[in-house]
């Protein structure tokens, strides 16, 4: 089943030409109505005029993170605030957050992308789905819940933890879609089987899973235990949430939703866009989106454009899944992490050596960050209780600046690699490549 | 009378001032030293001391999953705690009580019950066997070390003096 087929299935010209007409326009709207565009085009010399062909994008300022945190709050809206009907936010876990502001058509928007991805998954108004995403200014529980009512399922809202519950429900409920981060989806498998209940008996025909780089061993590992298979979700808060690209029953890479994001891939050193199929980061545009038109975000997120004719009828192009980041953000868990995070945490502890490791593992399909912390005289003390209660305090605080636990390893003086210029501080051995 | 108040009020300082003396003087350095819980780090102590002519006199590893304590006592606590400071190590000086056991059953238990029935909070013990003496030496680190020393000496427990257990 294709949701839409006609914005799904259309023809390459007749998608560039309308990408081109929405880009024109998305363009003239941000530098008419965005004085922060306005202001970076001028720098460049560039007006909306200069936006010929679809090739033209290129001439555009990039836009980043860091751009939007500093119109914060509502600095980048193109309409009066008035007709924004729903605001979300990055999880601002390195400063302030990022606003990401929708009007009624912008949710309109929203509701179309995920029924069309939740219809790749095999969904239609029979299924009932349920949706651990959190509800909440994050956007993934409610992106998959408009689209899930868009399409007329019947939607569990359940949102993030009561792990029990959540097993409870699936079964007396008989969920046939649940949509769940990887390593909460094995979480609930693990508590499930402590409960008794073999996950493989549930009647589940698809598994949705976003926020967070997962592998293709982990996907089959949870295929095989909850005997379902499972589709990705890609989305960002940023350009709206879940919704940009999914993947159809092919597994073999996500369908952009091209007639409302054009994608790009520009190498993260030089900025110059690469030619299709080459990996590098992702550069987003809205074509569409009327609360908030974000032009040429780049995501941070490393993956390859490819366009090929799909099994599934779809001529959207595809992106292969994410398989890393041109910066140092860290997902645990489903969580962005940055390593000045963990380093601000420490240096508020008297006694600690500013030198530290992070390293990242993902044993038994739980992702585990493991700090490594040099010990110090002022630290050291001779008695185990009180060396244990110092590590714990570590912990808490590194909860207190991630909102995640940790575990913290003390180690002897300079025994962690020194090096000049920048330290190599991060061990990512997740192995998402 | 003045003089006679004066006279005696010495004699008690002076008293005392050797009653603390002589517990100073039972009071046993002890070296800690941190061990990250990693393969060949105990070994690695070990040779340090092993290379600067230390004797060790007794030793205990306290572990944990996460980190050890190595503790020792040697003949020059801070001679050797530079020596392993100069490696890298963290070392800090702590104190303990040596006490002979009477070599028969039951001889670390009656140790044991002064400290209780005083009601002294003893945080870990460890202990070694005297070769010449052919008993055993057991070292105590309670919570209070001066509380701990009295107790002992007033309940007639051998407690070793410093000197002898470094000269051992």
């Amino acid at each position: 089943m294709i949701w839409n087929k006609e914005a799904e299935c259309m023809s390459h010209e007749e998608k560039e030409r309308l990408q081109l007409t929405r880009l024109q326009k998305i363009i003239k709207r941000a530098y008419e109505n965005v004085p922060f565009y306005r202001k970076r085009f001028e720098e460049k010399g560039i007006t909306p005029e200069d936006i010929k062909t679809l090739k033209d994008i290129e001439k555009l300022p990039l836009t980043t993170k860091d751009d939007l945190r500093e119109a914060y709050p509502f600095g980048m809206f193109a309409v009066p605030r008035k007709e924004i009907i729903e605001l979300h936010t990055s999880s601002g876990t390195t400063g302030k957050p990022t606003v990401s502001g929708y009007t009624k058509k912008d949710i309109g928007i929203w509701s179309e992308c995920m029924a069309r991805g939740l219809t790749m998954f095999g969904a239609t108004e029979d299924d009932i789905l349920q949706n651990t995403h959190g509800y909440g200014l994050f956007t993934g529980g409610f992106g998959v819940h408009y689209g899930a009512q868009k399409i007329g399922l019947t939607v569990i809202p359940i949102s993030t933890g009561q792990t029990k519950r959540q097993i409870e429900i699936m079964k007396d409920f008989n969920a046939s879609i649940v949509i769940f981060t990887p390593s909460y989806g094995l979480y609930l498998a693990e508590v499930a089987e402590e409960e008794g209940l073999n996950t493989k008996e549930l009647n589940l025909k698809a598994i949705g899973f976003g926020a967070e780089m997962w592998t293709e061993e982990m996907r089959q590992e949870i295929q095989k235990r909850f005997n379902a298979p499972a589709y990705n979700i890609y989305g960002l808060t940023e350009i709206m949430g879940p919704g940009i690209a999914l993947e159809c029953k092919e597994h073999n890479g996500l369908h952009i939703m091209e007639d409302h994001f054009y994608p790009e891939i520009i190498d993260s050193e030089t900025l110059q866009t690469l030619p299709e199929g080459e990996k590098g980061e992702l550069v987003l545009t809205t074509l569409t989106r009327h609360g908030m038109p974000i032009i040429r975000f780049r995501t941070k997120d490393v993956t390859a454009l490819r366009r090929a004719e799909c099994s599934c009828g779809r001529t959207l192009i595809k992106m292969d899944r994410i398989t890393g980041r041109t910066d140092d953000m860290l997902k645990i868990r489903g969580v962005a992490v940055f390593p000045s995070q963990i380093e601000k945490a420490l240096l508020k502890i008297d006694g600690l050596e500013p030198h530290y490791q992070i390293i990242v593992s993902r044993p038994q399909h739980m992702d585990v960050l493991e700090v490594q912390v040099e010990a110090s005289p002022e630290l050291f003390s001779d008695e185990i209780k009180e060396l244990v209660g110092i590590k714990r305090n570590i912990e808490d605080y590194i909860h207190n600046e991630i909102g995640l636990r940790v575990d913290v390893t003390l180690v002897e003086p300079k025994t962690l690699p020194r090096s000049e210029g920048k330290a190599v501080r991060v061990f990512d051995k997740r192995g998402f490549n | 009378m003045v003089n006679l108040t004066l006279f005696i009020n010495k004699i008690i300082n002076l008293g005392y001032f050797s009653l603390n003396n002589r517990r100073d003087n039972m009071k046993i350095k002890q070296l800690s030293i941190f061990l990250e819980n990693r393969k060949g780090r105990m070994r690695k102590a070990l040779d340090v001391l092993e290379k600067g002519g230390v004797n060790i006199r007794a030793l205990s590893i306290a572990d944990t999953s996460y980190f050890g304590i190595l503790r020792l006592i040697v003949p020059d606590p801070e001679k050797t705690k530079k020596l392993l400071e100069d490696n890298n190590f963290i070392v800090k000086i702590g104190e303990v009580i040596a006490v002979r056991m009477p070599d028969k059953p039951g001889g670390l238990g009656i140790i044991l019950g002064i400290l209780d029935d005083n009601d002294i909070n003893l945080e870990y013990l460890y202990a070694f066997v005297e070769e010449k003496e052919n008993g055993a030496i057991v070292l105590l680190h309670p919570e209070d070390i001066n509380a701990g020393i009295k107790a002992l000496q007033d309940n007639g427990a051998e407690v070793i003096s410093a000197e002898e257990i470094y000269g051992m």
